[in-house]
């Protein structure tokens, strides 16, 4: 399906059609807002760091939502923090993905019953395209959530759905 | 007539890469002078003592461990060491031997995480990639013994969820000589580097009694060159049976009590870590890890305030037991919470830029701070 | 060194009828009861005092006593009337290396306790999180505000109270599951 799949047989010209050539460059750089918010984000961190490397993805954390594509909500959303996230989010130029990681972000987590701060769940306030769980899900989880993701982005149409 | 200015408020956070988490900072600015800086909590207050009321003593271990994530285990061991002393259990000897080691490894990872982001906030990115590789061994030296990477829930009342792994004494052997290179690697990339040295030396100093009237405790305290370590100090467990020294702040680059002061007492302490879990390694008797595990948790009426020593300081669990299942209140003295006080004092007269070199040498979970 | 013993003779010897009771029977420590408008003259006492130099405070904690009596409002909802709410104190010398405790109480509907911030520094954000948590009044305090909880959180809701109720709706958030 991907834009090299379709091998370079003629010098170095490749025809493809617009949509696959529009995919592939985005979800080969999918820039992520670069933004913790509890313990999965120390998760988060060991993922991008040497052991699991994720630039090879093409994911380079950016510190403002203006240069990104993606956040991935790592972490119990409260609700002080929520309308901060929704802020966040709406910063964030189209087209915007969002993984969710971990069960705080997915449903409240082991904070669901009591947890009169916790939001249970961010897609109460916005849409979430992946859902990684776990409590805190093992970095192999996360990049799993990206490659959903990226496998997302390849089927996307630049046709109007009738 | 002299010109007539005016501060100017910079927010930085909730959402800042060098802010550690979710912290708002209400910087007041006069320039790039700080006059003023307001920390606003609360962005991850994820309501542990409310829970804890609602839990059973032994459920409410694992949200111990979601607290100070960087080290779960010493969280796992402050809270059970707490009820044991209310309900006047004695543990078996194994158990605490592979407590005290699980708390230093934890140590150790804890701090290489301070240590690395402290330096990737002021730009050396490289130790912070090393010591997340060196991280990564401890944790798959946890993950095979208990399960899980980050969040263990292993430290259980009267005892541990698992025994030992059969490759835990060869592993943690391998890892102790290993990471000394490690610490020798982080002297030359960090401790002794030029830019860095600039960065951390002789900012943002504290005096040894701002210290203590602050209530600040571990490597904030210990840089400002006060010998207060818990585990000598007020010992629990069996730490008391080991050999080791508490590094303190001696100003070696600039002031008693600079950032830098309190960054090289951690990397000081990682050594000294490695010095108890080697004392400690071959001395684990055999048992039964879960033989004191009482089958119902009801401790008599009364209160209870215990304190260890975390990476980040003194972390002091105190309980109010009714006579029931449920603990009537739990109140955590979380030490992040506590240092944290101090960064409005620390901040005073300095640069905009060093406020994060600041925040990373007080070493803030806020996990920790909002509960 | 000094044992609680000693502590509450020395206070009691000073101050009288402000330290309300010495209460040891507790299974682990010790516990002195203090008039809660007079805490900040005691605690002044327990740093300042050659004898007993108690410079760090470890600990502030609020605690719902829920001793009051349990009644329905108008509403129908489950509260408690009456009673008390507490405050311990759990004071370290890092000079002499001893420890006690103190607890001041006050009546539920009323709670105003002294504050100990110019003495003890750290007494400040433990003080605003039981004001936040419980309620707990804390007279000169230079700044009590909510701290954890957001600033415009439901005024008379405080979390850690025994009766709390989770509200439904926050700035258009449904908070239960």
């Amino acid at each position: 399906m991907g834009l090299l799949d379709k091998e370079f047989s003629d010098g170095n010209i490749v025809v493809a059609n617009v949509e696959d050539l529009l995919n592939w460059a985005r979800l080969s750089s999918v820039w992520q807002l670069g933004f913790g918010l509890a313990c999965c984000a120390i998760e988060m961190m060991a993922t991008s760091a040497s052991h699991y490397d994720f630039d090879r993805f093409g994911l380079i954390p950016r510190n403002t939502p203006r240069q990104a594509d993606a956040i991935i909500i790592s972490g119990t959303v409260t609700l002080k923090m929520a309308i901060r996230i929704k802020r966040l989010y709406e910063q964030i130029p189209d087209p915007k993905y969002i993984i969710s990681m971990g069960s705080c972000a997915n449903c409240g987590g082991p904070y669901w019953e009591h947890g009169y701060h916790v939001l249970k769940g961010v897609d109460r306030i916005i849409p979430v395209d992946v859902y990684v769980p776990g409590c805190p899900p093992r970095p192999e989880a996360l990049l799993e959530g990206l490659l959903k993701l990226q496998e997302k982005i390849r089927n996307e149409s630049l046709r109007k759905k009738s | 007539m002299a010109l007539k200015t005016e501060t100017m408020i910079l927010n930085m956070g909730p959402q800042h890469p060098s802010t550690h988490g979710v912290l708002r900072l209400e910087l007041e600015i006069e320039g790039e002078l700080i006059v003023n800086v307001k920390p606003h909590l609360g962005y991850l207050h994820r309501c542990f003592e409310k829970h804890a009321e609602a839990m059973q003593y032994n459920q409410v271990v694992p949200y111990t461990d979601r607290m100070d994530y960087l080290a779960a285990m010493g969280n796992n061991f402050g809270y059970v060491l707490a009820i044991e002393k209310l309900l006047g259990i004695q543990v078996p000897e194994r158990v605490e031997y592979i407590r005290v080691i699980m708390a230093e490894l934890q140590r150790i990872a804890s701090h290489c995480v301070a240590i690395g982001t402290n330096g990737a906030d002021i730009g050396a990115l490289t130790p912070f990639l090393y010591l997340f590789r060196d991280r990564e061994y401890i944790l798959s030296i946890f993950e095979e013994t208990c399960g899980a990477r980050m969040l263990y829930n292993y430290m259980w009342i009267g005892g541990l969820s698992h025994d030992i792994h059969p490759n835990f004494v060869r592993r943690t052997k391998e890892f102790t000589s290993y990471f000394k290179n490690t610490i020798v690697e982080l002297d030359n990339l960090l401790s002794y580097n030029k830019i860095f040295v600039e960065r951390t030396a002789n900012i943002g100093i504290l005096p040894a009694d701002t210290a203590i009237n602050y209530g600040a405790t571990g490597p904030v305290l210990r840089g400002s060159g006060v010998k207060f370590d818990l585990r000598k100090d007020d010992t629990y467990s069996i730490y008391n049976r080991f050999d080791f020294d508490i590094p303190v702040g001696k100003g070696l680059q600039g002031t008693v009590g600079d950032s830098w002061d309190r960054y090289y007492v951690r990397v000081r302490e990682m050594e000294q870590s490695l010095r108890i879990i080697e004392q400690a390694i071959d001395q684990i008797p055999e048992g039964d890890v879960q033989s004191a595990i009482p089958k119902k948790i009801k401790p008599p009426k009364g209160t209870v305030y215990t304190r260890v020593e975390n990476p980040r300081g003194e972390l002091g669990y105190f309980i109010i037991s009714d006579g029931n299942t449920n603990p009537f209140r739990v109140k955590v003295r979380a030490p992040s919470f506590v240092n944290l006080e101090i960064l409005g004092e620390l901040c005073k007269g300095h640069l905009v830029a060093d406020v994060i070199a600041i925040l990373g040498s007080i070493d803030i979970v806020l996990g920790e701070v909002d509960r | 060194m000094k044992k609680a013993e000693e502590i509450f003779e020395i206070l009691k010897n000073e101050f009288g009828d402000i330290i309300l009771s010495f209460d040891k029977d507790t299974p682990t420590e010790p516990i002195i009861s203090i008039e809660p408008l007079k805490i900040h003259i005691v605690s002044k006492f327990l740093r300042d005092n050659a004898e007993l130099q108690f410079d760090s405070l470890m600990c502030l904690s609020g605690v719902d006593d829920a001793n009051g009596k349990k009644v329905k409002d108008a509403d129908g909802i489950d509260i408690i009337e009456g009673g008390t709410l507490s405050v311990y104190y759990h004071l370290y010398s890092t000079v002499l290396r001893h420890k006690i405790t103190l607890k001041v109480s006050a009546p539920r509907e009323d709670a105003k306790v002294e504050s100990v911030e110019n003495i003890w520094k750290c007494a400040d954000w433990h003080e605003r999180e039981a004001y936040d948590m419980l309620g707990i009044i804390f007279l000169n305090h230079p700044d009590l505000r909510r701290i954890l909880m957001p600033y415009d959180w439901f005024e008379d809701s405080f979390p850690l109270r025994k009766d709390f109720k989770v509200p439904e709706f926050y700035q258009g958030m449904k908070i239960p599951y």
